[in-house]
């Protein structure tokens, strides 16, 4: 701290040169770590320490049975893949015999929740993109009234999930609203594939304005010139569109579409809430983020190794996301010139 | 330097936190508290879920003008039970002493137990409970010990529809309500509902119509006993009501609250629901239409035990207070107490039978006859998993049946067995 406090130097004379520079920066740079250092001791506590201990309890057993006698439960122990292997091979280990897991156990609904998540990021994040440039587009243009609408789009972003979710609650109740205004008679709630569809309309409804918001920052980064400069050249508005617009929007609307697969890819509150998992046979809007809660209350290091797994896999769509689409959020200055430049 | 010292402080003490948290979760067992002598009093804290009645808090003014020295805290938890159960987990699983007297639902007691956390009611700590009611006892015991005593319970009551069912009689098995179900259709409603969404309700539901058959579940070792021709025959009821319609298709997503609505909207004749109810139609406005013409009756077979039991943590250092509390808990006039001030239901037998006071209370007399004959959910220490396996099997089940599919039984209840089989291996 006493570097802090130290008065500021008067410019270095001419003389030090390169050396006295040298020693200037390192001095800068052991400071800068000094003043990091609690903040990366804290992070390290309340971020990579729970990870690890997950990582490490995913390897363990929480009870090895019952002692028949006094009923209690025998400390359990190391079990190595154990849990990774039920949950991927959908095991179970009944009477001390390894097995395939019966229906209406955990490890069963597990490719049955993966291919939930995956179905809802892919439509959710699809259709939030398209609805999110067609508002950005809205946004974008000059007229009456733009703060306004601006400040409209926003709120369905602005109410907190749970809210969201119990308002399409009563919509989508058997008696409610939409079945009402529609005069049909659906289930949107525990049918299949509408609850799947209920889930999808508000997630939808809730986040497009997210995806809108980003979308307009890039937008508005486009010069107008290039717009003149192809009005002259005689460019379509389809053209420029597809040659203009949607290249020079790539970057932003790479990030945008990342931040919004991730997100949906540990979906939770909405499904939650709304059908509490179900849906058809009872499991059809179960997210691995569901079945990780649900399993907890069963076995702690089982859930632990479940979301280790779901850990992974949003890991890797993040990774091969930036590795394909070149998403930039390392800040990489030159890359992301390079990445316009050949847009 | 100040405020480093401060931030490493807080980052030691967070450390420190998260390793005796580890220290715990890894530990199972080990050691036994329980084993303490009785006669430890003192200031004590009783927990239990959210008291919407406001009561709870003046009986503990009660209990602290007679004990000036071992006064009792109330802690209210969420009125969430899963968060309720989390948040008891939590504290145990530290070896906490800070809560001393636990309500616990009935079918925590062998989880809890299981893992040394709750003070065997034995020795020292042995309760005369031959005046409570039989069913409510047996909830709070595992492995043939008590655990938890009867605080307040809970079973479920038939509602039905006095004017649609005329002059004939109040049916006691499922099958004799199914033969009244063309009186419901004439009417254009729905004939009979209880508790059928993927959730907690559902493990009642199908407990009740398997014990009802005389099944059961599983035996007294946790192993399922499902593969019997009783609980055969109890699924089939309930297969075969979605399948005619009896048991309207919507029925599927009904947790009380729907069937409640229902009923009290006048579109349904019989419901299968918790004594609350009563109070419900009493004040609700949606059900002024039905208010004079409904009646109750104990469930028409066995119902299954709900209610909340009380066990002194393992880990208290006042647990000859914790005892007195619970002794005062249980006592007549808290219970009647509670009756009046909270509308639970007694777990002490001879209130039910003191004319004086069921007559202000009738909805005693009905609820009497449904724990007279009620049978508890399955006891395991491994309920969660039990519960799920059973709530994942049936509600496809009664989902095929309510869309016109066909269910084999048989094999519905063989896949529900293993599934009890594999959760309770712990997996």
């Amino acid at each position: 701290m006493t570097a802090l406090a130290a008065p500021p130097k008067s410019p270095p004379p001419k003389l030090a040169g390169r050396e006295s520079a040298e020693a200037n920066r390192r001095r800068v740079t052991r400071v800068a770590y000094a003043l990091l250092a609690p903040t990366i001791i804290v992070m390290l506590i309340i971020v990579a320490y729970p990870i690890v201990q997950s990582v490490i309890q995913s390897f363990n057993s929480d009870a090895s049975g019952i002692d028949p006698k006094t009923g209690l439960f025998r400390a359990g122990g190391f079990v190595g893949l154990q849990n990774y292997t039920n949950w991927l091979f959908q095991q179970c280990q009944i009477g001390g015999v390894t097995q395939a897991c019966p229906p209406g156990s955990p490890q069963a609904g597990f490719y049955n929740s993966v291919f939930v998540t995956f179905f809802f990021a892919i439509v959710t994040v699809a259709l939030e993109t398209v609805f999110g440039i067609w508002m950005a587009f809205i946004m974008n243009r000059n007229f009456r009234g733009r703060g306004i609408l601006r400040a409209a789009v926003l709120v369905p972003w602005a109410i907190p999930t749970a809210v969201t979710a119990k308002l399409w609650y009563f919509i989508f109740d058997p008696s409610g609203v939409l079945n009402t205004v529609l005069n049909i008679n659906v289930l949107w709630l525990s049918d299949l594939w509408a609850s799947r569809f209920a889930i999808i309309i508000a997630d939808t409804w809730k986040t497009t304005p997210f995806m809108a918001l980003l979308i307009l920052a890039g937008l508005q980064l486009i010069p107008e010139e290039t717009y003149e400069a192809a009005r002259m050249d005689g460019s379509s508005a389809v053209q420029t569109f597809f040659r203009i617009t949607l290249p020079l929007l790539k970057p932003a609307l790479v990030v945008a579409i990342l931040f919004r697969t991730l997100d949906a890819l540990r979906m939770y509150d909405l499904p939650a809430i709304l059908t509490g998992g179900g849906g058809g046979g009872g499991q059809g809007t179960q997210t691995l983020s569901i079945l990780v809660v649900k399993q907890i209350q069963q076995s702690n290091d089982s859930a632990s190794a479940l979301s280790t797994i779901t850990f992974l896999l949003i890991f890797a769509v993040a990774f091969l996301f930036i590795r394909l689409l070149g998403a930039n959020l390392t800040g990489n200055e030159r890359k992301a010139r390079r990445v316009a430049k050949e847009a | 330097m100040k405020k480093a010292l401060r931030v490493a402080a807080v980052g030691a003490t967070l450390a420190l936190s998260g390793l005796s948290l580890v220290a715990c979760s890894s530990g199972s067992g080990g050691g036994n508290p329980a084993a303490q002598s009785g006669n430890d009093t003192g200031p004590i804290t009783y927990v239990q879920g959210k008291d919407t009645s406001g009561n709870i808090p003046k009986l503990a003014a009660m209990w602290n003008a007679d004990h000036p020295k071992e006064k009792v805290t109330v802690k209210q938890q969420s009125d969430n039970a899963d968060q309720q159960l989390q948040d008891l987990t939590q504290h145990l699983q530290q070896k906490l002493s800070d809560y001393d007297v636990m309500s616990t639902d009935v079918v925590w007691t062998a989880q809890l137990a299981a893992k040394g956390w709750l003070q065997p009611l034995t020795g020292n700590y042995k309760l005369d409970l031959s005046g409570y009611l039989p069913s409510v006892v047996k909830s709070g015991q595992y492995v043939g010990t008590q655990y938890a005593a009867p605080s307040v319970t809970d079973s479920q009551l038939l509602y039905y529809r006095k004017d649609l069912l005329g002059s004939n009689p109040v049916p006691t098995t499922f099958a004799e309500m199914m033969k009244l179900c063309p009186i419901a259709k004439k009417a254009g409603i729905d004939c009979y509902a209880g508790q059928f969404a993927k959730y907690e309700g559902l493990t009642v539901n199908f407990n009740e119509v398997v014990t009802s058959n005389g099944g059961t579940v599983v035996d007294d070792k946790g192993k399922p006993t499902l593969d019997t021709p009783q609980a055969e025959a109890g699924l089939q009821e309930l297969v075969d009501a979605f399948k005619d319609g009896n048991i309207p298709k919507a029925a599927v997503s009904y947790q009380e609250q729907q069937g409640l609505n229902s009923f009290e909207q006048g579109k349904l004749m019989f419901l299968n629901n918790w004594p609350y109810m009563v109070a419900d139609i009493a004040n609700s406005a949606q059900a002024k239409d039905i208010r004079s013409k409904y009646g109750i009756a104990g469930y028409p077979g066995k119902s299954a035990v709900g209610g909340h039991n009380l066990a002194i943590n393992a880990y208290s250092k006042h647990k000859k207070t914790a005892l007195d509390f619970i002794k005062f808990m249980e006592s007549a006039d808290v219970q009647k107490n509670r009756v009046e001030k909270e509308s639970v239901a007694p777990t002490l037998s001879s209130l039910y039978s003191d004319t004086s006071f069921t007559d202000q209370y009738p909805y005693l007399v009905p609820l009497k006859k449904s724990l007279d004959s009620a049978v508890a959910r399955p006891i395991t220490p491994y309920y969660n998993g039990v519960t799920q396996a059973i709530q994942n099997n049936i509600f496809q089940a009664l989902q095929t049946a309510s869309t016109g599919g066909s269910v084999d039984v048989k094999s519905v209840l063989s896949a529900t067995s293993k599934a009890i089989e594999a959760a309770s291996s712990g997996s």
